[in-house]
This record gives structure tokens, C-alpha cells and sequence, in this order.
């Protein structure tokens, strides 16, 4: 009896004093107000320092982010450091909490949503002054509610890889590239052997979302306010990839034993993989040997399709110098600096004006930004992301599965954000 | 009912140690209160508020919200429901599985090593304790190798004429697939057509998916090292004469063990089996290293449901929440093993058979 009372009166204490902190923190001055500026001016202490977050994807971004912000310092004289995030999502959430958080960072597009409705950014997309530049497509996939939130930094198109040792083993040309649905059937199955599979594509929506596209359909509209998932365009998508997973003519990356497309296509797996530009770096370290070359992917019941991703330069709403971030992004989308980062780590620029020159210093990769034109989006609209990953799962098991089922259990996930 | 203990401590001679007791223990109370029970608590606010994660938790702004979304978790309807009730499913049977055969595999090692006929001992408790102090990032790294659909694994199996599973890319319960082989391909509708948690009976029965094996494989492999110590330092503290008793009374080796030893470790299995239960409960690294939930979210667990929920899909509340429901699943699971563990008191009906020594067991 006695040890139990003493135990009580020390659980009640450490109660007592928890919640009288808790109560501190509440109504403290420290970290309890959210001070928005409402006036729609930008913040401009120019005593601070900028910091940048980024998710790179290795050394050569990094260095080309660094050395592209390090020039912008020394010509506006304004303090930047560029910080490498490990987990970006975690970080990002961090400084938001606090309210410290990085003025200028990456953003998904499929994070935008959140941090949009909670006020995390700054809405400064129509304050750019190369607004007009920036294909209209990644600026819907960067409005949320309305507002343009953040310049897209660059993009990527899926479109179909082809190895051109095993093409021309297999005994096609250059006309035989495929430019229908019933085309790549064929070439699939001429390219499928006892060791190699004609197609190979990682097992989720980010690549079958593509036969979607070319069958005219999509998840959402353009702007994300209404769900059509359930389409008969995407059904007929999905069904023709079922087809050429259960005629042996693709396979997922994972079931023939390859982390992703391009490692299946890199290691001679499979004679065609569909990925995006990123592909063309993986290729030159990993697997140099390869000759592979790019086409435009073939084109459905709908037309010409593809899916393209983005991720935007974010500012935070409680930056204390958003007036420099500004000038700081509109820098790092200019012509120039985007097509350095090309050259040092392979993205497409975001804007109109830099297509040509694009074009013309990397020709074989011109399908990658002919694909901008018909391309569509991903969701954007807040909790898309674990809609799409449920949906991943079920197209795990797609060639069993029903395309109709699949895509309507995704409507009705999707109808249920909108709400 | 209180007053003689404060008599009895105010009259006592020492009583001016109980507040050198408390300077003496200050600091870690409050190092703990800082950084242990004020984030609990605050974690237990967020869950039932609307936070978005801007801010403090405690502004203004933020408002409660009841129990809203505890209940989106336990009876939304929508795919955060499905989620939860995936990952409580599938973490369900990795501990089913797990606990069990990581206890009994720890204790035949523990057993065998502490033999003392056997031969470089120290070697043999080195090698089964060495996964334990690996890093678990590590070991699923070498995990993911292994296990790959060309991996040593399969090449293995392939050996003995075995066509080996695509291991942590096949989201098939290991359950169905045994009753595929018997032609069960889908189960009656009394178990398909209702559902818990918003997946079916007949999914709840799918048993751990191939990857999910793969898991606890690993797990058993990892934590035995660690209980087989605490089973050999138990070992160790038993008195030889009880077991010579034994052998006295003619108890064969295996009634031996099952009969005199074992009760003996009861508090040790006790440990093991509580710590078991509490690690098997909360796996995240192996998921967020390996998997990250997939194939098809049949490696999705609570923990990783909980940092995915609140960091990637910023519904800070929801993921929060589902860390208390967690929190609530392991006091229970623990209580309840506690009380099955514990030493019942002889029923009176048994205490017959006693006749010469009425007392043992009971006053314990």
C-alpha cells in the first residue's frame, strides 16, 4: 500500500509539472504565435543570410546547385548556404514546425498541397518576372487553390528507350520504331527471347500512368479539382498493359530481378524500358556499354501521351528575407543557369525560351522535351500521395488483376479528398 | 489510510535521506520529464487536435478535435482506415511469428552453448551474438542482396530443385498460397463479404506475405543473439542441486528441462518475452531502409504507417494517433503476458495432491 501511494503522488507530480510546461509553451512568447504578413508584401531583412535545401541526387548536383548560388551571393551580396537534406519530407517538416525553416528548398509536387494549406509557402509564382516563360503545364502542377505557389525548377518526360545492338539483332530498323499501341506490341514480342523480355518498366503508376495518357485518359483533371480515375480511357490503359504483361512481352523491373526500368534495360534484360531523362545519367556510369537510343512513346486510342514530373523551388511563408529568395529563384530558372544544370546533372529546363538550345546540345534526347506538348501531370491535390501509392500497390498484381476494380477503388479514394 | 505512512516517516530517524534521495535523483527525473514525458504528452495533444504542422502545437490556431482522428483510424471508412488496418495486420503476424520462435530458437542456443562438455564455447556465443550488435540498416542491406529474385537465397534453393519466390517483391500471403496448393483460391463469403478495419476476414487471414517472411526471418536471426545472453546468464544463476535433486528422483534429461529448469527461468522469459513483444511491435528500420511498406503495402507496419502518415502526408493528428493506438496494443499485449506468466495461486482441488507440504507455491 504504501509504495503504491508513493508511486501515485510521483506519477501525479511529473502530471503536474508536464502539463504546467505544456501550459508555458502554450502561451508562451517564444515559439506560440503564427505571425503571417497579410499585406502581400515581401518580407526583405536583408541581415540574414539565405538558407537552401535541397534533395540532390548526388555530387554533381550538388556542386552545380552550389556553384550557381555562390555566384548569385557574390553579385546581390546577400549571405547563401546550400544544405543537403537526407530525408527532404522530414527536414522540411522540421523548420515548418519551428518556424525556422529554410527559406528557399525542393518541392514535390505531390508535398505541395500540404504545406500550401497550411500556409508553409509563399505564394509567389505570379510575382516572377519570367511568369510567361514556364510551360503551362508544370505551372498547373504548381497551383493549388488557385495560386501559382512556386517556379517549377525543371521537368521530366517519360518516353521509350530503346537498345540498339539487340534492335538490330532481332532484325528491325529505324522504321520498325514503334509509333502505335499494336507496333510496340510486335516489336515487343520480336524482342522477347529466352533471356531478355521486350519491355521492362518499373510496376507502378508512374509508368503505367503513360498507357493511360496515350489512351487520352488521367487520374484528375488538369487543375486537380475532379477526380477521373475510373475512365474508360484508363481502363482501356491498364488493360492493354495487362495484355502485354500476360502475352510474356513486359515484365515488371522487379520480377526479372532489377531494381528499377533502367537497371533491367541497363543489364541487357530487357531490349526497351520507358523512363525519363534521369535514365541518361545511370546509363553513362552504370552501364557505359550500352548504345541504346530514344523515341517518342507510341501513341494509344488517344493520341500522343505522356506523364511528366517536376519539383518546384519553394519559398517559405516565414522566411525573413523573401524579397532575395525571390531574386535568388529567379536566377536559378533563368536560361543560363538551367541549362548549366543540364549539362552538369541532366534536367530539362522549365522554360520555353531555353527549348531550343536544349535541343540542340542534346539531340538524342529530343523526345524527352518534344513529350512537354502532350504531357500530363500527377495529382497534386493533398493526401494524392497515398492514393497513388495504394494504387501502386494494387498494379503489383495487375496482370491478375481487374483494371475496372483497380481504378475504381481509386476514384472513390480520390472523390474522398475532394470532399 | 495514508496518515501512519506520513507518521511513521516524519517520526523516522532517517528521514532526512528521503530529500537527499530526491536531490540525488533530480536530474534524471528531470532529463526525463524534458525529453521523455513532455513529448509524450505533446504527442498526445496533437492527436487530438487539427495541427497542420506550421507552428507550435500549442497556438492559438490549433484547435481539439475529440477523438476525430482516432476515428478516421478505427471506423473511417476511407483509405486511412484500410491503412491501419493493413499495417495492424500485417505487424500481427510478424510478431505472431516472431516472438515465438525468436524465444525458442535463443533458448536451445542458450542451452547448447552452456554446456560445459561443448568445445570453443566462447566462439559459439560469439557467432550467435554477432548479428545482434550489427546495425540493423546493415543486416537489411544484406537482406535485400540475399533475397533478391537472382540473389544467394534463391541460387540456393535452386540447388535442391526449388524455383525460388521473388522474395521482397511478392505480396502474396504465405496462408493463401498454402491453400492455393489445395485449390483454395478465394474464401467463403462469410469471411470475404465482412470486414475489420475496412479489409476483409479472408485478408486478415492472408497470413505474412512472402517479403514479411523474409522480415522475420531476419528478425529472428538478429534479436536471438541478444536473448540467448540473457537466457545463458539465467542459466548460469541456477543452483546445480535442484537439477541433482532431479536426477536423484530419476527425471530423465528432457523432463529435466521441461520440468525443473524452465519454471525456474520464468522470469527471464518473462524479460525475453516482453521485450520481444514490445521490439516485434514497434519494427521500423528494416521497413524504412528496405521497403518502405511495399510490396503491394504488405510490409506497411504501425510505426512506419505513423512516420509516413505524419511526415510525408502531413496529417500530423492521424499519426500521432495511430502511435497511441500502438502504444495501447503493447500495454495490453504486455499485461496480458504478465498475467499469464505469473505464479497463479494452487487451487485447492491440486493443493490436495500436496498433502505433505501445504504451503509451497501459495504464500509466494
Amino acid at each position: 500500500m504504501q509504495r503504491r501511494n508513493s508511486r501515485w503522488l510521483i506519477g501525479a507530480g511529473l502530471l503536474a509539472v508536464g502539463s504546467l510546461t505544456l501550459t508555458a509553451c502554450g502561451s508562451g512568447s517564444g515559439f506560440g504565435d503564427t505571425a503571417t504578413n497579410t499585406d502581400g508584401k515581401l518580407t526583405s531583412d536583408s541581415s540574414q543570410g539565405l538558407n537552401i535545401l535541397i534533395g540532390s541526387s548526388g555530387d554533381a548536383e550538388t556542386a552545380s546547385v552550389n556553384a550557381a548560388v555562390a555566384a548569385w551571393s557574390k553579385t546581390s551580396g546577400t549571405d547563401a548556404k546550400v544544405s543537403v537534406a537526407s530525408d527532404l519530407n522530414q527536414q522540411l517538416a522540421q523548420g515548418f514546425a519551428a518556424q525556422k525553416p529554410a527559406d528557399v528548398f525542393y518541392l514535390s509536387t505531390d508535398a505541395l498541397a500540404g504545406y500550401a494549406s497550411n500556409g508553409s509557402l509563399l505564394a509567389y509564382g505570379n510575382d516572377l518576372k519570367n511568369r510567361d516563360d514556364f510551360y503551362p503545364s508544370l505551372v498547373n502542377s504548381f497551383t493549388y487553390e488557385g495560386d501559382f505557389y512556386c517556379a517549377p525548377k525543371d521537368f521530366s518526360t517519360l518516353q521509350l528507350l530503346i537498345n540498339t545492338d539487340l534492335w538490330s539483332q532481332a532484325g528491325l530498323t529505324d522504321a520498325d520504331i514503334p509509333t502505335t499501341w499494336e507496333e510496340l506490341a510486335t516489336v515487343s514480342k520480336t524482342l522477347t527471347t529466352g533471356s531478355q523480355v521486350g519491355l521492362a518498366i518499373g510496376g507502378e503508376y508512374a509508368r503505367l500512368g503513360a498507357f493511360m495518357a496515350e489512351a487520352g485518359g488521367s487520374l484528375m483533371n488538369a487543375d486537380s479539382t475532379k477526380a477521373t480515375a475510373n475512365s474508360s480511357e484508363n481502363v482501356a490503359g491498364l488493360q492493354y498493359a495487362q495484355t502485354l504483361l500476360n502475352d510474356g512481352v513486359m515484365s515488371y523491373a522487379s520480377d526479372i530481378g532489377a531494381g528499377w526500368g533502367g537497371e533491367a534495360f541497363g543489364k541487357q534484360l530487357s531490349a526497351m524500358t520507358i523512363e525519363g531523362n534521369w535514365i541518361t545519367g545511370a546509363m553513362k556510369n552504370d552501364f557505359p556499354d550500352v548504345n541504346y537510343t530514344v523515341a517518342e512513346l507510341p501513341a494509344g486510342p488517344g493520341g500522343q501521351g505522356t506523364l511528366q514530373f517536376t519539383n518546384c523551388w519553394g519559398i517559405a511563408a516565414d522566411s525573413p528575407n523573401q524579397a532575395a529568395a525571390l531574386d535568388l529563384v529567379e536566377q536559378l530558372t533563368s536560361k543560363d543557369a538551367q541549362l548549366t544544370f543540364s549539362e552538369d546533372f541532366g534536367p530539362m529546363p522549365s522554360i520555353m525560351s531555353a527549348a531550343d538550345e536544349w535541343k540542340s546540345a542534346n539531340p538524342t534526347l529530343v523526345p524527352f522535351l518534344a513529350g512537354a506538348d502532350y504531357a500530363k501531370g500527377v495529382p497534386n491535390v493533398k493526401g494524392s500521395a497515398d492514393v497513388v501509392s495504394d494504387l501502386n500497390a494494387q498494379l503489383e498484381s495487375l496482370n491478375t488483376g481487374d483494371p475496372q476494380a483497380i481504378l475504381d477503388s481509386v476514384q472513390k479514394n480520390l472523390e474522398a479528398l475532394l470532399k | 489510510m495514508s496518515t501512519p505512512v506520513r507518521t511513521s516517516r516524519r517520526s523516522s530517524i532517517r528521514g532526512g535521506e528521503t530529500a537527499s534521495g530526491w536531490l540525488f535523483t533530480a536530474p534524471m527525473i528531470v532529463l526525463l520529464g524534458l525529453f521523455l514525458v513532455v513529448p509524450v504528452l505533446m504527442a498526445l495533444w496533437v492527436s487530438f487536435s487539427d495541427w497542420n504542422g506550421r507552428g507550435s502545437p500549442f497556438a492559438g490556431t490549433v484547435s481539439f478535435v475529440g477523438g476525430a482522428n482516432y476515428a478516421a483510424l478505427l471506423g473511417g471508412g476511407g483509405l486511412a482506415e484500410q491503412d491501419f488496418g493493413t499495417a495492424l495486420r500485417n505487424n500481427a503476424w510478424y510478431v505472431l511469428l516472431v516472438v515465438p520462435i525468436q524465444t525458442m530458437l535463443s533458448l536451445f542456443l542458450a542451452v547448447l552453448v552452456n554446456r560445459q562438455i561443448l568445445r570453443g564455447r566462447g566462439l559459439f556465443r560469439t557467432a550467435f551474438y554477432f548479428p545482434s550488435v550489427t546495425s540493423s540498416v546493415a543486416i537489411t542491406v544484406l537482406w535485400l542482396f540475399l533475397f533478391s529474385s537472382s540473389g544467394a537465397v534463391n541460387k540456393l534453393l535452386a540447388f535442391i530443385g526449388i524455383n525460388g519466390p521473388n522474395w521482397f517483391n511478392d505480396p502474396s500471403g504465405v496462408l493463401h498460397n498454402i491453400l492455393g496448393v489445395f485449390g483454395i483460391e478465394s474464401g467463403p463469403a462469410a469471411l470475404t463479404g465482412n470486414s475489420f478495419l475496412g479489409i476483409s476476414f479472408w485478408e486478415w487471414l492472408a497470413g505474412p506475405s512472402v517479403a514479411m517472411s523474409a522480415f522475420i526471418l531476419m528478425a529472428v536471426f538478429t534479436t536471438s543473439g541478444t536473448f540467448m545472453l540473457l537466457f545463458i546468464a539465467a542459466l548460469q544463476n541456477l543452483s546445480g542441486d535442484v537439477v541433482e535433486a532431479a536426477v536423484m528422483d530419476g527425471a530423465s534429461g528432457w523432463q529435466r528441462f521441461w520440468q525443473v529448469t524452465l519454471p525456474q527461468l520464468r522470469p527471464t522469459l518473462f524479460t525475453v518475452l516482453t521485450l520481444g513483444l514490445i521490439g516485434a511491435w514497434q519494427v521500423f528500420d528494416q521497413i524504412y531502409t528496405g521497403t518502405q511498406g511495399g510490396p503491394g503495402k504488405t510490409t506497411l507496419t504501425p510505426a512506419y504507417l505513423s512516420y509516413q502518415t505524419a511526415f510525408t502526408n502531413q496529417a500530423w493528428g492521424q499519426g500521432a494517433a495511430i502511435a497511441f493506438i500502438l502504444f495501447v496494443i503493447i500495454v495490453c499485449f504486455t499485461l496480458f503476458q504478465r498475467w499469464l506468466l505469473a505464479e497463479h495461486a494452487v487451487s485447492a482441488r491440486r493443493m490436495r495432491l500436496y498433502v505433505q507440504a501445504p504451503t509451497s507455491g501459495g504464500t509466494k
